[in-house]
């Protein structure tokens, strides 16, 4: 099996998830708690990249931050190098197309926690950031973490915006799943069969605890 | 400077009435004032408002010299700096903290001792001191509540806010709260307002009544005086006035007023004059004041001896509501001991016996 393509998805996928934990627990709660009309299309925003075709995305990242476009430009001033075939591109492109892996269970989970207790934590002089790590998310946590853990196993098997964007340089942009089409187009089964399992298992296991997480029996507050 | 809140709420729905509620009242003479009325007249617009989790549309809200509201000048103080207290109906305690945590949660800039000390301060009055390391969903309803207030208070608020503080108990434990709730809000020491629509919680747990229908405040007054000095026949029928009668008047006498209930056979009734009778009227008794005689009844005092049959008999719990017939319909609460004892069943006939100053006379307003 291919070490380094290995350790390229492993950090990848874990990048992409700590910088979605980031971005994406207040974009969530701003989406499940604003009364704003027009929510619904930033909603629709997020969910783009389930519908859309891998290669789609990549095609738009690599016009819009290409070495010709202004955006290219400040990408290339602030990271050192181009955008195209770079980790840190990839890594731009992942956070984009698990952007909804993340954010949508981050929102539900957030929006079953009872509008009264984040009120009764107002009410008692508590700020709304405050509000936010004390109440909200301790109480949304089984959902945060399924957010997190899909996040990571859908960074680790995305194979179309991969191509599109990182190429196939090994050591730098070549992804587990890049390396498994490698392998079928050589006609190398053995190794490609080895990858293949490795994704298998790893995606089998991640929804196996993503379900185990959402049995309400794990935490004990919820039930009723 | 006398210390009031004044507030003048106005919010409008795209679905059901608009609420424009306004009132004023002193702080300190009348600590616990009972936002009374129906569901749906905007008890809980009201309340919302006044703690800041709402923004009313347009209005103003002075709390004791401190603007919390104004509408026209664009001033919205956000609960977080009002240093008021709220109660939720179904408590919301926080689930995933202890009741120590809880009632320590709006505890801040003090030191970890002065918190602690707060904490087993509160638990202690409240009768929570034993449950301080057990999670809300150990704890009865009725523990619960007294977790609540003491979350609530813990801050020392200057404004304590209940919504339907008893409604989230089962019977039993409600009658045994509502006593002992006015007994915890008094010792408090915090000026309170309690919403419901329960007149017999109003009555147990209110110094000071104000009456909100349809989004209006009608009347705000020392409970017994708005119960039974209603100022108008909403405000009559609401606080549980069970007898609205349309009258007209027919003469004053003596400081008396006597009116004639409107209908084909409808009976003379001898009231206090209100003043400002001017004709129609709306003679007010409340069910509990009527008393019922067998048959033409013996003499006393009252100045009202109706004769009447009774159409209907409702048992209410310890009460018994009779109807009876006497060319206008009375309703009577009389004890379920006293209706078995004068065997009063339907087809019977009885004297109903008001005195004067049982009817309240309210002056119809014409719109």
């Amino acid at each position: 099996m291919d070490a380094a393509a290995l350790t390229l998805s492993v950090k990848l996928a874990g990048f992409t998830t700590a910088i979605l934990l980031a971005l994406g627990l207040p974009l969530a709660w701003w989406l499940a708690t604003s009364r704003w009309r027009a929510k619904f299309l930033v909603e629709a925003v997020v969910s783009l990249p389930l519908v859309l075709p891998p290669t789609v995305l990549g095609f738009y990242l690599l016009v819009g931050l290409g070495t010709r476009s202004p955006a290219g430009r400040l990408f290339e001033a602030v990271a050192g190098h181009p955008f195209p075939f770079s980790f840190s591109g990839l890594l731009v492109a992942s956070v984009l197309y698990s952007l909804p892996f993340a954010v949508q269970p981050f929102a539900a989970a957030l929006a079953a926690v009872d509008r009264q207790l984040i009120e009764a934590s107002h009410t008692l002089g508590v700020s709304p950031a405050a509000t936010f790590l004390k109440v909200a998310l301790p109480l949304a946590w089984p959902g945060v973490l399924a957010g997190a853990v899909l996040t990571f196993a859908h960074t680790l098997g995305e194979f179309g915006v991969v191509l599109m964007v990182g190429g196939n340089i090994p050591g730098r942009t070549r992804t587990l799943s890049v390396a498994i089409f490698d392998h079928v187009e050589a006609l190398e089964y053995p190794a490609a069969h080895a990858t293949a399992g490795l994704l298998l298992a790893v995606s089998f296991a991640v929804l196996a605890l993503v379900y185990a997480l959402q049995r309400r029996s794990l935490f004990r507050w919820n039930e009723r | 400077m006398e210390r009031t809140l004044t507030f003048d709420v106005v919010r409008r729905f795209a679905r059901g009435p608009a609420i424009a509620a306004r009132a004023s009242w002193a702080l300190q003479d009348a600590p616990l004032t009972v936002l009374f009325g129906p569901s749906g007249s905007g008890k809980t617009t009201v309340l919302r408002a006044l703690a800041g989790l709402d923004r009313p549309d347009a209005g103003s809200i002075t709390f004791d010299g401190a603007t919390w509201f104004d509408g026209d000048r664009g001033v919205f103080v956000p609960p977080q700096t009002r240093r008021v207290g709220l109660v939720f109906q179904e408590f919301a305690l926080f689930p995933h903290l202890s009741v120590a945590s809880n009632v320590g949660y709006g505890l801040r800039g003090s030191t970890r001792a002065d918190r602690r000390a707060r904490v087993a301060d509160m638990a202690e009055r409240f009768g929570v001191a034993d449950l301080l390391s057990r999670m809300p969903a150990q704890l009865s309803s009725g523990q619960r509540q007294r977790v609540a207030l003491a979350r609530a208070l813990a801050p020392r608020p200057q404004l304590l806010l209940l919504d339907e503080p008893l409604s989230a108990l089962d019977a039993p434990t409600r009658e045994l709260l509502r006593g002992e709730l006015r007994g915890l809000l008094e010792q408090a020491g915090v000026p309170a307002i309690i919403v419901t629509h329960d007149r017999i919680e109003a009555l147990a747990l209110g110094d000071r009544l104000a009456v909100l229908l349809d989004g209006a405040i009608h009347q705000v007054g020392p409970v017994h005086e708005v119960f039974s000095a209603p100022v108008d026949a909403e405000v009559a029928r609401a606080v549980g006035t069970e007898n609205v009668v349309p009258s007209r008047l027919v003469r004053r006498v003596d400081g008396l007023v006597v009116v004639r209930a409107i209908g084909a056979r409808g009976p003379e009734l001898v009231a206090v004059d209100p003043g400002g009778v001017e004709d129609e009227a709306y003679a007010c008794v409340r069910g509990e004041e009527v008393l019922l005689e067998p048959g033409n009844g013996h003499a006393s005092s009252a100045q009202n001896r109706l004769r009447g049959v009774i159409e209907g008999r409702l048992e209410e719990g310890p009460l018994v509501r009779v109807t009876v017939d006497c060319g206008v319909r009375l309703v009577a609460l009389v004890t379920r001991h006293s209706a078995d004892r004068l065997e009063l069943g339907v087809g019977q006939g009885v004297t109903a016996v008001l005195k004067a100053q049982s009817v309240h006379i309210v002056p119809r307003r014409v719109r």
